[in-house]
């Protein structure tokens, strides 16, 4: 194994040790969004009642999907954030400096978030019998698995765009809750891209993170899950392009020579 | 062992249209510890910087390992230790976790690698600490594991940006020690604010606004002022500096309300002047000359503010 390959493997474990060691980060990933889709959930239960073919018995499981995306989110929010503050008053100055690529940090943190995404998916997969409709098939299964794994590593490949180039930690928190939470909100997480006002159906295509979405639903609930937007195939076709996009975009921030403020 | 360890020339570096090093030449001889004096800002950082591959000159070459710095970038990584002002380790994880990490940037793998960190750890008083978080270390643990990481590679070089920062005397002064033991096996550049810590050195460069101001070995450059130093406290030091200029004919530096004034003949000159300016003396000391006193004979001012500035932290 190369220095660059066992560079990616240190900062991919470091990522895992780091989450099972803190406590409070594995409860807040998956408790904020389990309380988020109970609240919700439970909320609609009577106000919102989806129509359609292959509805899912209730709200409860039309969230189900969005949550699992929104649980990636965090966890990818949380390990890039450390990144500002490790460049330069932590681990990350040594890599810097070390005669190793920086695509090894682009793949380390990466890989690192989306295992950590694919082991939480996993998690919330074991709501599946408390909600109806559910009709997941091995099929379903490797695609919900597969989906988590790529979006894990969009969401943690951007969120490391961003955390480049900011130059505070509160800098970065403000552009991922203006750009991240409304792309979140806008992907028929919350309410059917059939039933919005058509501006917003609009906005809904163009967001990538609505074929993310999708494809989780389409993975739990079938193709013709209410709330899906096109096929499993090319939900999941959107979302590695996605991913290839981003992966790119990392490689290419991380390549910049570093300017003053930042380090 | 015939080359530098670092040769500078001519270089510049702006960030922007602000110049933070200006037409830089100098050698460090393998082998040497060498100190970079200077204040905040007077561009020691950026000169690591560039030492360290993560900034191009805009003008001049630094060879470092007799590699340059920009065409051969990674070998003069793989010859290069750094300890950075803020240790670059995880708190999160152990002594040990840290230091398999950083070997993995430098491919080292293995039993080669457990054996290399088990005789650092050994060397450095660590051993007891393997396994602890590194955030429950106390400050001058987590500088001696940070010591560990920079060497895990066996640098040929190490670079110590500030390495005491946040350090009470005591845990300065043991860090110190262990650098003095590291002083066979690897060539040493340290940047310092600090007089004591430039004193230690071999060599000492002193840098202003991005300027060689003075380089030579400490106890040379503090003979050029003579052996001897006067310094007076007084409530009107302007008033002093020009009372010594006119009745003694003597140049006197002032510093907050203090004068300075550099003469071979402090001892003779010190009754007359307490004839002639006495009631405006509040004390007299004659001392040795620092380096610090160097800086501001070079310079016209002094190495550390007087009165702190707002806003005043280093880039």
């Amino acid at each position: 194994m190369n220095t660059f390959m066992l560079s990616v493997r240190a900062l991919w474990w470091r990522e895992l040790v780091k989450f099972v060691r803190d406590r409070a980060r594995l409860l807040g990933a998956l408790a904020q969004p389990l309380v988020f889709w109970l609240l919700l959930g439970l909320g609609f239960h009577r106000s919102i009642q989806l129509t359609g073919p292959a509805t899912p018995g209730s709200y409860l499981a039309y969230l189900l999907p969005g949550m699992m995306a929104l649980t990636m989110l965090f966890t990818a929010i949380f390990s890039t954030m450390a990144l500002i503050e490790e460049r330069r008053s932590g681990l990350l100055q040594a890599l810097l400096v070390a005669p190793v690529a920086r695509t090894a940090l682009v793949l380390g943190y990466g890989l690192g978030s989306a295992t950590l995404a694919f082991f939480e998916a996993l998690l919330l997969l074991g709501l599946l019998p408390f909600v109806n409709g559910a009709q997941l098939t091995p099929t379903g299964l490797i695609q919900v698995l597969a989906v988590s794994l790529l979006a894990g590593l969009a969401f943690a490949l951007l969120g490391l765009v961003v955390a480049w180039r900011s130059v505070s930690t509160r800098g970065y928190h403000a552009i991922m809750n203006v750009v991240l939470l409304p792309l979140w909100a806008l992907s028929g997480a919350v309410f059917p891209i059939e039933g919005a006002a058509p501006v917003l159906q609009l906005l809904m295509r163009l967001n990538p993170v609505t074929y993310i979405v999708s494809a989780l639903r389409q993975g739990l609930f079938g193709s013709d899950a209410a709330g899906a937007v096109g096929s499993p195939a090319g939900c999941l076709f959107i979302t590695g392009l996605l991913t290839l996009a981003l992966l790119f975009s990392a490689v290419h921030t991380v390549r910049r020579p570093l300017s003053r403020s930042t380090f | 062992m015939s080359e530098a360890a670092v040769t500078l020339t001519a270089v510049t570096f702006r960030y922007g249209s602000h110049v933070a090093l200006h037409n830089l030449s100098l050698e460090v001889p393998t082998g040497s510890c060498f100190g970079l004096l200077g204040p905040n800002g007077s561009g020691k950082t950026t000169l690591m910087r560039l030492l360290a591959t993560l900034l191009p000159p805009t003008h001049g070459h630094l060879r470092v390992c007799g590699f340059d710095t920009v065409r051969e970038a990674d070998a003069v990584r793989r010859c290069l230790g750094i300890v950075f002002q803020h240790p670059a380790l995880d708190g999160d994880l152990t002594v040990e976790e840290n230091l398999r990490l950083h070997g993995a940037f430098y491919g080292l793998r293995g039993p080669e690698l457990t054996q290399r960190i088990e005789e650092l750890l050994e060397r450095l008083g660590l051993s007891d600490q393997k396994r602890t978080l590194v955030k429950r270390l106390s400050g001058g643990q987590q500088r001696r594991v940070d010591l560990a990481r920079g060497l895990l590679h066996r640098p040929k070089l190490l670079l110590l940006d500030e390495p005491t920062t946040g350090l009470d005397p005591l845990a300065r002064h043991g860090f110190w020690q262990l650098l003095h033991l590291l002083r066979q096996t690897v060539t040493l550049i340290v940047a310092t604010h600090l007089l004591e810590e430039a004193e230690r050195c071999d060599t000492v460069a002193l840098l202003d606004a991005g300027r060689l101001v003075a380089l030579g070995a400490p106890k040379a450059l503090t003979s050029t002022l003579g052996d001897e130093l006067l310094c007076l406290e007084t409530p009107v030091p302007e008033t002093l500096a020009q009372a010594l200029q006119t009745h003694f004919g003597l140049e006197a530096h002032v510093i907050g309300n203090s004068v300075r004034v550099a003469t071979p003949h402090a001892h003779a000159l010190l009754p007359r002047l307490y004839e002639s300016l006495g009631d405006r003396l509040q004390s007299a000391t004659i001392r040795h000359p620092t380096l610090e006193d160097v800086f501001l004979a070079y310079t016209g001012h002094p190495l550390q503010a007087t009165s702190p500035l707002p806003f005043a932290e280093a880039p």
